[in-house]
């Protein structure tokens, strides 16, 4: 999802038995599903698990921002303009509720933001592919924050405080995301053919990654039965990789266009759409950083924080500056 | 790196509510800390009164003293109102 193939540091889960006695408590409590808070005692592994799928949440939150940014000079009305910096604003917020949540657990924010820029943390493959056109910022809207909403409601329910509250503001923003995206899809099915054949292309170009975001089948993952253990994952990535093409194929119905799946059909029996197969090597392709975007995106990022250093230093000199001289009239 | 310190943030919403924690931020002052809460936690209507305080200013009670503090109160049932059973013939109770 926004966070894939969280290394939990285990290789394999624990049972009771071989558990110690910290451990088992501190199970225990998370089985009566009491909420961990910063301040309590908890595993190392869960720590360092958690730091490690917050942060990567929040480097992909702000990575995000660039490719829709990419569109805000160029959205076509004055309205769609503002709806998008809105949107991208958003994103940003987004980002910086979970590196706060990440910092509760004692990480520090430059901490965080050199790992992303060294290229040792990462963030969703999703925002490695380009936005070619105004209908890509239709398709992302409906299809990835679509996507990201499946994953984060379940995770207002995680067994961390701080995540889960932070999920909570997240999920309640996201839906003017994705229902801004399906809008913008709506207004280009009822356009022109021309228009139309963009929706058309933009769903070809996004399904696939977007049915990647979810991860790589779970059932054989001994991080992801960890997590789920912890309760830091809550449905597996196959059941909400299922869950998504079962709400969005009869969104693109009523669109009018196609998924580009020839396998896909509604299986009566399962009471599910049955989908083709997914191609992982591209997806493990994109995670190692030989996606279309991997290293625009760093680049971009890396100036971005370059050039904002002498803002952050200004700001905190001024303020030790005022301070002292506050401290002085004082005195 | 001279990281800017982290301030609590706290927001007054419309129906006169006491202010709630609602989350943290970096800023380098206190007039910034309220600049950047507005933008981060208020931009869909969520108050009208923020509130920032230093999260090095906070004082929090420990973990590990929950029993001693909060127990005491679990044998004191008769507290609530619901400890006290009530004729059903008698009104305005």
């Amino acid at each position: 999802m926004y966070a894939q193939m969280v290394d939990t540091g285990v290789t394999a889960v624990r049972t009771a038995a071989q558990m110690s006695a910290v451990e088992r408590a501190f199970q225990a409590r998370i089985d009566a599903d009491v909420k961990i808070e910063p301040k309590d005692a908890m595993p190392d592994a869960y720590r360092k698990t958690l730091i490690r799928q917050i942060s990567q949440h929040a480097h992909s939150e702000i990575v995000g921002m660039l490719p829709e940014g990419n569109w805000i000079t160029r959205a076509p009305t004055l309205k769609r303009k503002a709806i998008l910096m809105a949107k991208v604003q958003d994103e940003g917020g987004h980002g910086l509720y979970l590196y706060s949540a990440a910092e509760t657990l004692g990480v520090s924010r430059d901490q965080m933001i050199e790992d992303l820029h060294a290229g040792r943390a990462k963030y969703s493959s999703i925002f490695n592919y380009p936005t070619l056109t105004w209908a890509d910022i239709g398709t992302i809207g409906w299809l990835v924050d679509g996507a990201a909403i499946m994953n984060q409601i379940p995770l207002c329910r995680c067994s961390y405080g701080p995540y889960a509250r932070a999920m909570v503001r997240i999920c309640k923003e996201e839906s003017f995301h994705q229902r801004q995206g399906y809008d913008i899809m709506l207004s280009l099915a009822r356009g022109t053919p021309e228009q139309k054949t963009m929706a058309q292309q933009s769903l070809d170009r996004w399904w696939w990654p977007s049915l990647m975001m979810f991860g790589p089948p779970d059932a054989e993952s001994v991080h992801s039965a960890q997590s789920s253990a912890w309760k830091i994952k809550i449905l597996s990535n196959d059941e909400l990789r299922q869950r998504f093409v079962d709400q969005t194929v009869p969104q693109a119905e009523y669109l009018g266009i196609t998924v580009p799946d020839p396998d896909l059909k509604w299986n009566a029996e399962r009471g599910h759409y049955d989908f083709g197969a997914i191609d992982w090597s591209e997806f493990h392709n994109v995670i190692k950083g030989n996606g279309p975007c991997n290293r625009d995106r760093m680049k971009t990022r890396v100036r971005a924080w370059q050039d904002g250093a002498w803002v952050r230093e200004a700001a905190m000199a001024h303020a030790t500056k005022s301070a002292a001289r506050e401290a002085q009239r004082a005195a | 790196m001279n990281e800017w310190p982290l301030w609590e943030i706290f927001v007054r919403s419309q129906h006169g509510l006491a202010h709630r924690h609602v989350g943290s931020l970096h800023a380098p002052d206190a007039a910034m800390a309220i600049k950047n809460a507005r933008d981060v936690y208020t931009r869909r209507n969520e108050g009208v009164s923020i509130w920032a305080v230093r999260s090095s200013d906070v004082v929090a009670s420990a973990p590990g003293d929950q029993e001693a503090l909060f127990e005491p109160a679990n044998s004191k049932v008769y507290r609530h109102p619901t400890f006290f059973p009530m004729p059903d013939e008698v009104k305005h109770l």
